[in-house]
């Protein structure tokens, strides 16, 4: 069983026998009382959002998934479509289930897929995925400070914030656990 | 070659920002004649608080605030003390929370809690001289007086549950957060006053209502800024205040500590006075603009 000290980004946890995953989880704790975990799960079966706090003491059923090594071969209208590696068998899951995971797939992409019987509800992405920059504002000239950032949009639609120096082209590493920019890739 | 670390370098700007912030508040004070302390980090033991948790540092832990030695100081003859100290409170981690920051506490003899109100409306005009606080191209204006709201009064405002219902159904924190919070504190800061009794255990009672207690917590932009007291000065009250808190601790689990016996035998000699402990990375938050309290820190334990 979890804790609420185990509750993080991306744990998955069983709430009335269906898996969830933390989606965004927050700490706070108002004026010295008691802490309150702010947690907005994803369903992993239907990929409904929700709102819940939890209060210490209270515990969790870890969700158990199996894990099918899988190729990530594209995304047609029924969503996006993986390879079992040993069986050739084809999984297709919906972009809601896959919430911004669907953002750092990459074609060919080796991914785990968690499965629930015979459906996937997820993926175990590699912790760092290179993605190229589609759209950003161009570098301001004499902005030279080493901390200035700038939003920018890479290929997958994902919109995060770069460095005021990573310029449209150029492709970069972005952190899968936290979504965040790592460094310019050298090509 | 990587390039350089760049979750790191982006900070550069609000570091600069948070020592400047840090010298103004150093200079606001010692103008107004508080003397600034350092006290030991590493400490036999806090005073008990059933919800704060302190980090073990061999037999003795490390502190959750610096308020039992700045009230032994005052009990010694000080009349205004400042401090700007590191605490650590174990397991607190969120977009507004780290379990190692910076707070700033200072007290006042011959002072209550509504001398601390208007210290900290001049405080925040020193630090802000535009007179107005930017936040996401909207003006938090700090022309006192700031809003003042009582607790009671917040719940009948702004909540589904009266005060009383969310106590009896232990919903105090929920209902603060959830529905209270995001309301205090957007056009001018606002202070929170009039806490239950139970819930300040180091705060006199207000002496014409005493099942509240003289406590406030400013709010700013819906983030809790400050927590504040007129101090409690009486050694029995406190004692066996200490001993209900100490006894929830250990019912819900948590280690045994001993109880603060130097400080409650030298209460007998503490003035009247108010103290407050103030978030400095919070506030530096509300003043550069960050959502984030990672954001104004060199390093979150997750950088380390």
């Amino acid at each position: 069983m979890y804790s609420c000290a185990d509750l993080k980004k991306g744990l998955k946890i069983l709430i009335n026998g269906e898996p969830h995953v933390i989606a965004q989880f927050d700490f706070t704790k108002p004026g010295k009382g008691q802490a309150l975990y702010k947690c907005k799960l994803r369903n992993m079966l239907n990929g409904a959002l929700f709102d819940r706090t939890y209060r210490s003491g209270e515990s969790f059923e870890p969700a158990s998934l199996e894990e099918c090594d899988m190729q990530y071969l594209y995304q047609d209208e029924t969503g996006y479509v993986f390879m079992d590696q040993k069986t050739y068998e084809q999984v297709t899951i919906e972009g809601d289930v896959l919430g911004d995971d669907k953002y750092f797939l990459v074609d060919n992409m080796e991914v785990k897929v968690l499965m629930f019987g015979e459906r996937g509800i997820g993926v175990t992405l590699p912790n760092f995925v290179n993605l190229r920059v589609t759209q950003s504002d161009p570098w301001v000239k004499g902005d030279t400070a080493a901390g200035n950032n700038k939003p920018a949009t890479v290929e997958s639609g994902y919109t995060l914030q770069v460095p005021s120096f990573v310029e449209e082209g150029v492709l970069i590493q972005i952190d899968t656990r936290t979504g965040e920019y790592v460094t310019r890739v050298k090509e | 070659m990587n390039e350089i670390n760049w979750a790191i370098a982006r900070k550069r700007e609000k570091l600069i920002a948070r020592a400047r912030i840090i010298q103004q508040i150093r200079a606001f004070f010692a103008q107004r004649d508080y003397l600034e302390v350092e006290t030991p980090q590493r400490i036999p033991a806090n005073a008990p608080e059933p919800h704060i948790d302190a980090v073990p540092s061999n037999d003795w832990v490390l502190q959750t605030s610096p308020e039992l030695a700045m009230k032994r100081l005052l009990a010694a003859g000080h009349q205004r003390l400042f401090q700007i100290c590191r605490v650590w409170r174990q397991g607190e981690r969120g977009s507004q929370h780290l379990p190692e920051f910076t707070l700033l506490e200072w007290y006042r003899s011959q002072a209550n809690y509504s001398a601390l109100m208007d210290e900290c409306e001049q405080l925040l005009l020193a630090l802000a001289p535009t007179g107005a606080i930017n936040w996401q191209g909207t003006d938090i204006q700090l022309t006192p007086p700031w809003d003042r709201l009582t607790v009671a009064e917040a719940f009948e405002r702004y909540a589904s549950l009266s005060l009383q219902q969310a106590l009896s159904n232990d919903r105090f924190e929920e209902i603060l957060t959830d529905e209270i919070e995001p309301r205090l504190g957007y056009k001018r800061p606002l202070f929170l006053t009039e806490y239950p009794a139970e819930m300040a255990a180091l705060a006199r009672k207000k002496p014409e209502h005493p099942e509240v207690a003289e406590r406030f917590e400013l709010y700013i932009n819906g983030l809790e800024v400050a927590n504040a007291f007129s101090e409690l000065t009486d050694p029995v009250e406190q004692r066996q205040r200490f001993e209900q808190d100490e006894a929830t601790r250990v019912g819900a689990g948590k280690p045994p500590q001993p109880l603060p016996e130097k400080f409650l035998r030298e209460m007998h000699h503490l003035p009247d006075c108010a103290g407050i402990a103030l978030g400095i990375d919070r506030l530096i938050m509300l003043l550069t603009e960050a959502k984030r309290i990672g954001d104004v820190v060199a390093f979150t334990p997750e950088e380390l």
